[in-house]
């Protein structure tokens, strides 16, 4: 029954997510909602990590598998995309390689700033 | 033959399983960031339906199930999250001001390139979510105007190339701290972001979560603003 009941909570807040997707007019899915909530939850102690633990490893275990129909969608989206597939490749590649340098950068170089002056 | 597979609720989800559980042992053994699990499971799984001449509605009588545990699955990134937290509020400074100068990167580099190549309003406001989660990013798009199947597309593809790029890219540029690599990653490429970050280590899945949290959020409210530059 272990897994069975922390598999209860989760799903009890990934509904309590949906719910609030579908009540507050944000484009803001369940599954944030749901992040932010047991977050909250965890850290106000009303949900104990014991009574999540397993179950909720398993589920991040087995996430990546989930992410692939997401990406098998797109053959669907193939003919849309064809046409300019050239530029929309430049501007995805482009984007995503300077958005990871420059955020890693930036926490990098804060990071050593403050263990540079703490060493100080 | 055929029919049957095509009605087989199991065939694709396990062809999709099977085949990310192979590329997973092939790159641990080669070490290389080509064998990608996810990239390898969906060229595959694309290729078998192509060559089966099943589409994806037919595979999604299973992939659907998949997806059913992806909301739940997301609510439980609050775990490592919350393991974290301690770690997460020494370095809050460094993380939000990390996340938004990515977030900022993100708009900007869509301008200008949006420009360059003379992108339209429509193909401009279409990629400005491309960093942040599906979910987030699809609603972000309809509600500035964008072609929202591309920029479900678009977003996927940018997922998958920052799980593949990211170890290249953090060993180029000296990115080592777990805590940056954890916010490079959500705050570039999402949810499969995340799922390298986690592979990567527990701060580094647990910022990556936080990122991704965070400039989906913060995108939700910024977007629209960018949507007025061009």
């Amino acid at each position: 029954m272990k897994y069975l009941k922390q598999f209860g909570i989760i799903l009890a807040i990934s509904f309590i997510g949906e719910l609030l997707n579908a009540v507050l007019p944000l484009p803001i899915p369940a599954g944030i909602y749901g992040i932010v909530l047991l977050f909250i939850l965890l850290e106000t102690k009303v949900i104990k990590l014991e009574a999540v633990r397993e179950t909720g490893n398993l589920l991040i275990d087995i996430m990546p598998v989930m992410l692939v129909p997401p990406a098998v969608e797109l053959m669907d989206y193939w003919g849309i995309v064809k046409p300019q597939v050239l530029k929309y490749v430049i501007a995805t590649v482009v984007s995503t390689i300077v958005v990871m340098i420059v955020s890693g950068l930036v926490t990098e170089g804060i990071i050593r700033l403050r263990k540079k002056a703490k060493s100080e | 033959m055929k029919e049957m597979l095509t009605n087989s609720v199991f065939f694709g989800v396990f062809i999709s399983v099977g085949s990310y559980i192979l590329a997973d042992i092939l790159k641990n053994k080669f070490k290389t960031p080509l064998l990608n699990p996810l990239l390898i499971s969906t060229a595959v799984t694309i290729a078998v339906l192509a060559l089966g001449g099943m589409d994806y509605e037919s595979y999604q009588t299973g992939g659907k199930y998949l997806n059913y545990f992806l909301t739940p699955a997301t609510v439980c990134l609050a775990i490592p999250l919350y393991e974290q937290f301690e770690k997460l509020k020494k370095n809050a400074a460094a993380i939000m001001i990390g996340i938004i100068s990515g977030m900022l990167t993100s708009f900007c580099s869509i301008l200008v390139m949006a420009l360059i190549m003379k992108f339209s309003h429509e193909e401009y406001v279409t990629f400005l979510p491309k960093s942040i989660t599906t979910a987030i990013g699809v609603g972000v798009s309809e509600e500035i105007g964008g072609y929202v199947g591309v920029t479900a597309a678009v977003i996927v593809i940018t997922g998958i190339l920052g799980n593949i790029i990211a170890e290249g890219i953090f060993k180029l540029f000296h990115i080592n701290e777990p805590v940056a690599r954890g916010v490079a990653l959500g705050t570039s490429s999402h949810i499969l972001g995340t799922v390298k970050a986690l592979e990567l280590g527990e701060t580094e899945g647990a910022i990556s979560s936080l990122s991704v949290v965070t400039a989906g959020l913060m995108t939700v409210i910024f977007a629209p603003i960018f949507a007025n530059f061009m």
